[in-house]
């Protein structure tokens, strides 16, 4: 588990230039952020480098005392390189994902029924929609439980009434002591507090 | 334990899957192997003269046909960045990766080596060692040819730089394993070639993930 996530005046680049410097940010258990911004500001690049993907050039990302490497055990990434292998079934990709990232055996089933994905298990992933493909990759953060959400764009490709499935979902998470943090354009359907970066 | 077995089998059905794997690195060097008669000529007694270095030549070769496939879907598709993201080091899961392409291709390979060097004239009773020469020195293609595809992540045409890469590490392999055919084909101790190809193997395995780690983790920052 990690406490919380605190971010002390950060600065990051990208292939030499500074995309935000001096952000300071903090998420408590219960709590979700919305990061909004133009497009280009460094939302995707924040969610990296909270992953460890990236090394930021000044400042620091803490975990309220838990080490980074433990810490990413605790949390789910999620963009619009969602990792899933357009040959294999939706069956093969979840379980694998959520074996992976130590969920049980039978919460993959448990995750695609709550997403509606059951009739679509043993299709393979390039015969699904972009929405759908994403409720795929949505699937995995239910099935391997994880306290930390950083999402990109996790809305994108879902439709209204999606977008609001996917809001409970959130809101069940939060409810029980989770975190989230998205890069958005368009409003979570959740209350969230709001963080623009990059200006 | 249960996480590395999940990948080895992932990746292995991955390799082994549609678009490569084993069929096209048979057929490639089934190829290799026929064109090489009609360029040299036919006349048995030249042939059977280079028939066990040929056919170690064309299995390097079709080694590295697979390779650029290695690393580069998984940085393109994102599983590279969720495969970071668990208890298990990037070390580990590159030699796992590694593993499935050998045996997805190394060992289909080598139990289509001996064949290829018979058809060329080999006397059969080197087949023994062209299999074992061609298990331990296809692990060494996979593990040094990962360093090579981990190097050209994120590179235009990033296939034809990993060959670039590559080819020269593949040289000592191609040295000793060629080297051990040839000594046993003329009756001389065979031995010491065979287990330099051992120890390079041996290098390749335990230092190439290191190596391709590193590379991997330059190219998703």
């Amino acid at each position: 588990m990690i406490p919380e996530v605190s971010i002390q005046s950060l600065a990051l680049s990208r292939g030499g230039r500074q995309l935000f410097s001096r952000l300071i940010l903090k998420l408590s258990p219960g709590e979700a952020v919305a990061l909004t911004g133009r497009n280009g500001a460094g939302k995707t690049s924040l969610l990296r480098a909270i992953a460890g993907l990236i090394a930021p050039d000044e400042g620091e990302i803490a975990f309220g005392g838990v080490e980074p490497a433990e810490a990413r055990e605790a949390m789910h990434l999620l963009g619009h390189l969602d990792g899933l292998k357009s040959s294999r079934t939706a069956r093969d990709e979840l379980s694998f994902w959520t074996g992976f990232a130590g969920g049980g055996a039978d919460t993959p089933d448990a995750a695609a029924a709550r997403l509606d994905l059951l009739p679509l298990l043993d299709l393979e992933v390039r015969r699904l929609s972009a929405g759908q493909r994403r409720r795929l990759a949505l699937a995995r953060l239910l099935a391997a439980p994880r306290p930390l959400w950083l999402l990109d764009e996790p809305l994108s490709p879902l439709d209204a009434e999606w977008r609001g499935r996917f809001g409970e979902i959130m809101g069940e998470h939060l409810a029980t002591g989770g975190m989230i943090l998205a890069a958005v354009h368009d409003p979570l359907p959740l209350a969230a507090r709001t963080v623009e970066i990059g200006r | 334990m249960s996480r590395v077995s999940t990948l080895l089998a992932r990746e292995t059905a991955l390799a082994w899957g549609k678009g490569g794997g084993p069929m096209v690195a048979v057929g490639f060097y089934a190829g290799v192997a026929t064109l090489l008669p009609l360029a040299v000529g036919s006349e048995p007694e030249r042939l059977a003269a280079i028939a066990p270095g040929a056919a170690w030549v064309a299995l390097a070769l079709a080694a590295l046909l697979s390779l650029d496939r290695l690393f580069e879907r998984d940085y393109e598709d994102g599983s590279l960045d969720l495969l970071t993201l668990s208890p298990v080091p990037l070390e580990i899961i590159c030699a796992v990766k590694c593993l499935a392409q050998w045996l997805a291709t190394g060992l289909p390979l080598a139990l289509a080596a001996p064949v290829a060097a018979i058809a060329l004239g080999a006397s059969p009773q080197l087949s023994g060692l062209v299999i074992a020469c061609a298990l331990l020195g296809g692990l060494a293609f996979s593990f040094m040819g990962g360093i090579g595809a981990a190097l050209s992540l994120g590179a235009r045409r990033g296939g034809l730089l990993t060959a670039v890469i590559v080819l020269p590490l593949f040289v000592p392999p191609v040295i000793f394993g060629g080297g051990a055919l040839a000594s046993l084909d003329s009756g001389l101790p065979w031995k010491a070639g065979f287990a330099l190809l051992g120890a390079y193997t041996a290098a390749a395995v335990a230092l190439g993930p290191l190596a391709m780690a590193a590379a991997c983790r330059n190219a998703l920052s």
